[in-house]
């Protein structure tokens, strides 16, 4: 059994200021294993891949690959090493040919010069042979982000890795793409590659991994088999106490659903390219789920109500009263928030500081001749950092230093500071643990009983289930039903999106 | 326990966003006092101050006031504005030519002095706001946009004065680059120190900083939580462009003429700089205004340094890159990290032979 291990991390510990991340943590990683690496929100999952990698350093321990001791200072040395990554935030270059990506640093060339033939041909065959269709003179920028990802894993294949680290590769793929995912995982275990998984999902983790390490507030839980250690047990060892069931929280709603009056009333909203015409109400004390496959438009149709990309038609009406809005500000001063869906591009200021971070849609609509004194600045940071247990050394501290999760919690918190009325959530639990998920999911309903409004939207039907009251399908930039009710179940929701071709048979 | 507070605070004062450009100006005045023992003195000549201090404080006014409005420029823009010594150029040019009245020299004021400098300070938001145009507006680069005026710039400025260096030889205009009245201190100090206070309110009094800040981070974001990032852009080219007006009128009432070839020749690139000397990232985001005024004033002097130590005009260039070299370098992120890990080394190597004794 020793032999067959490829790598290993003994006593790894690593400080960052105000914070322990890591603490005496022990990893092992067999040939041919798929190993599921997994945590809470600032359990050390993403910590540990660093310092794996060479983007950290570590204080104390010890990394051996193949019997022989390894530093690496820097994500290049691990490459050297045989050890390839695959983030969560795909880190390519979107300006560049696909084929330009695959191939960048070690780039074929003829006499000195890049053999762009060779390349876009070595290119062709690579994507060819993992099913992922794109043509390699595709720039980067035109590929959904499911096929950046697998342009990003193609890479590391490619690059004969021994060591696979895959940080988070599924929370921006729908099924089907996670399905081919998970056939080259499996192809390329048997080709003896050591595969590091980290994931929040569950399901996945039980498909296709064969270990299973978890890691809770920077230290070492345990390492387990997959198969001996049911859902609910690993669940209770992330979260370090027993579970309360997720079940749970639907029946605490069921029966306080009530007919509201309208908030919000788009009719004939549309925006050229991305979401056709559609009517929409969005009414109190309702939680409304948007849903539809990627790039269904579930996204698009926030968007142009909030004015972060302008309707081109229809009209927008704030407790029935028509409303223009042209820019977000408008919308903020309607009452709305928008907590978008790619948090490190259009949520978080990452050089700012956790305070800045929560204050600054407020600060925007009260405008720039009010500035807000310090000590109200402090004591809404205070009293979010509280209110939604907001992990962080203090409220000066970066938002950038803080988990993923934490992250999403400023970013609510800055959304709540506001007072809005209508808050779209797009995507509030993509990379977070089930601990704050949980959170989110209850301080969603919350929010709805205090008489909010609420869009939700989530790649997860389940979550979808749990928290809305009623849901919208959208398909191919187009509204195709809305379903409520007893009508609200796994199957019904399938079908709309699915499409029409069973009702016209 | 009140020695465990020194270390602290101790800790904190070289973690400050200033300590490095403090201490740079501290080496760059440490050379100076070296190699010229009298560096510090000051003394009255003829009813005002002299020394060699005095005449770096005096001689970086313009630079100072420049490198304020290009640390705003970088900061939400995330590029530098290099029109900004042709702006002054034009400023100059404009407050000379109302005062002279379209005459080549004079020796009275042919309009008011209130009326140039009004006008010349216009022109010169004029200027900032068509660059703030391209760039904010219509998405060009900052150093593209630029390029267009620190070129066209001083073209203008001679078609202002007509191909002529205009001369103003009025006591009353000579005071911006002199002295009033009495005073024993140069008046471009105080322009300078305005500059900096003025601008300091408006960050404090409005919301503004944060906001600049915000859309150089992150500019998506920011349009989400509903700032224009494109009114913040331009506005901080319209700054910008004010700012150079001042130190361009200022400058041009230090030799009491418009010559549009050398007022401001250069200076963008010092006040550049400074701004980077400052501890300011070029790419935009966080900034600090003390940081570039005092990036400003370790530029000014360095250069006095260097014309102490005879140094001739045309060779100073060299000498002057060598040393930003240096501090550049030493303020680096990837410097100071190596500078950490060999640091955590010795004492780790330290540690590991007291075990062994």
């Amino acid at each position: 059994m020793a032999q067959n291990e490829i790598l290993t991390m003994k006593g790894i510990t690593k400080t960052f200021p105000g914070v322990k991340a890591l603490s005496n943590v022990d990893f092992k990683l067999c040939k041919g294993d798929i190993h599921a690496l997994m945590g809470e929100n600032g359990a050390g999952k993403s910590t540990l891949i660093k310092v794996l990698t060479g983007i950290y350093p570590f204080d104390a321990g010890e990394i051996t690959m193949d019997g022989r001791p390894m530093v690496n200072r820097s994500p290049q040395d691990a490459q050297n090493n045989g050890i390839s990554t695959v983030y969560q935030e795909v880190n390519l270059c979107p300006n560049l040919t696909v084929a330009e990506n695959l191939f960048i640093g070690r780039e074929p060339r003829k006499l000195g010069m890049i053999n762009w033939s060779e390349m876009n041909a070595r290119s062709r065959k690579l994507l060819q042979s993992l099913d992922i269709e794109v043509t390699p003179t595709t720039l980067l920028d035109e590929c959904s982000i499911a096929i950046q990802q697998m342009i990003a894993i193609a890479r590391a294949v490619d690059m004969e890795c021994k060591v696979l680290i895959l940080d988070e590769p599924t929370s921006s793929l729908d099924e089907d793409e996670v399905e081919k995912l998970f056939v080259l995982m499996k192809k390329l275990k048997a080709k003896g590659v050591g595969i590091i998984f980290v994931t929040h999902f569950l399901e996945q983790v039980y498909e296709v991994c064969d270990k299973i390490t978890v890691l809770r507030n920077g230290e070492l839980v345990g390492e387990y088999d997959v198969e001996n250690l049911p859902r609910v047990q690993l669940v209770a060892k992330m979260m370090g106490k027993d579970f309360d069931d997720l079940a749970d929280i639907k029946s605490e709603r069921i029966g306080s659903v009530k007919e509201g009056e309208s908030v919000i009333e788009a009719k004939g909203i549309s925006h050229h390219g991305t979401i056709k015409p559609f009517d929409m109400i969005f009414n109190k004390g309702e939680v409304v789920g948007l849903t539809g496959l990627l790039g269904s438009g579930r996204s698009e149709m926030v968007r142009s109500i909030y004015g972060a990309d302008k309707a081109d038609s229809g009209e927008i009406r704030v407790f029935g009263k028509k409303v223009k809005i042209n820019t977000p500000l408008d919308a903020m001063k309607a009452g709305m928030a928008y907590l978008p869906e790619d948090r490190k591009k259009d949520g978080i200021l990452a050089d700012l500081s956790v305070r800045e971070n929560i204050i600054i849609a407020l600060q925007a609509k009260r405008g720039m001749f009010h500035p807000m004194k310090r000590k109200e600045m402090e004591d809404a940071a205070t009293n979010f950092i509280n209110l939604l247990q907001i992990k962080t050394a203090s409220m000066e501290t970066p938002i950038k230093s803080l988990s993923g999760g934490n992250q999403q919690k400023v970013i609510l918190g800055r959304w709540l500071l506001t007072n809005p009325r209508f808050l779209i959530l797009d995507e509030p639990t993509r990379g977070i643990d089930i601990g704050t998920k949980t959170e989110i999911q209850k301080l969603v309903l919350r929010l709805a009983d205090e008489g909010k409004s609420i869009a939700f939207i989530s790649s997860e039907v389940e979550e979808m289930l749990r928290t809305c009251s009623r849901m919208a399908v959208l398909r191919d930039g187009k509204k195709v039903g809305e379903i409520e009710g007893d009508d609200l179940t796994q199957e019904k929701i399938m079908e709309t999106i699915a499409g029409g071709e069973k009702s016209n048979e | 326990m009140s020695n465990e507070k020194k270390k602290f605070n101790w800790k904190a004062v070289t973690q400050h966003h200033l300590f490095l450009p403090i201490v740079c100006l501290l080496v760059v005045l440490l050379v100076n006092v070296i190699k010229t023992p009298d560096f510090f003195v000051i003394s009255m000549k003829g009813g005002v101050l002299y020394g060699y201090l005095v005449d770096v404080v005096n001689r970086a006014s313009e630079l100072v006031i420049v490198a304020i409005g290009m640390t705003l420029v970088t900061a939400a823009s995330g590029g530098q504005d290099i029109s900004v010594g042709a702006v002054m150029a034009v400023a100059a040019s404009v407050c000379c030519q109302i005062l002279s009245g379209g005459q080549v020299s004079t020796d009275t004021l042919m309009n008011s002095m209130a009326l140039a400098i009004i006008a010349a300070i216009i022109v010169a938001g004029l200027c900032g706001a068509f660059n703030g145009f391209l760039v904010a507006n219509l998405g060009i680069q900052p150093m593209v946009a630029t390029l267009i005026l620190y070129t066209a710039g001083r073209g203008i400025a001679q078609l202002v004065t007509k191909g002529q260096i205009t001369y103003v030889r009025v006591d009353s205009f000579k005071v911006m680059g002199g002295y009033i009245g009495k005073c024993p201190i140069p008046t471009p100090i105080f322009f300078a120190i305005a500059a900096i206070i003025l601008i300091n309110i408006i960050l404090k009094k409005t919301a503004l900083g944060l906001y600049i800040e915000s859309v150089g981070i992150n500019g998506s974001a920011s349009r989400l939580v509903g700032l224009n990032s494109t009114m913040i852009k331009f506005l901080t080219y319209v700054i910008c462009g004010v700012l150079a007006g001042v130190a361009g009128i200022v400058a041009s009432s230090r030799i009491y003429s418009a010559d549009a070839n050398n007022i401001g020749l250069n200076l963008e690139m010092d006040a550049i700089l400074a701004v980077a000397l400052g501890g300011n990232v070029l790419s935009g985001g966080k900034f600090s205004i003390m940081g570039s005024v005092i990036g400003a004033y370790t530029i000014q002097a360095l250069t006095t340094t260097l014309y102490a130590m005879a140094v001739s005009a045309d060779q100073l260039p060299v000498y002057k890159a060598i040393v930003v070299i240096i501090i550049v370098v030493i303020q680096s992120p990837v410097f100071r990290r190596n500078m950490e890990a060999w640091k955590q080394k010795r004492a780790l190597r330290n540690k590991a032979m007291e075990g062994g004794h």
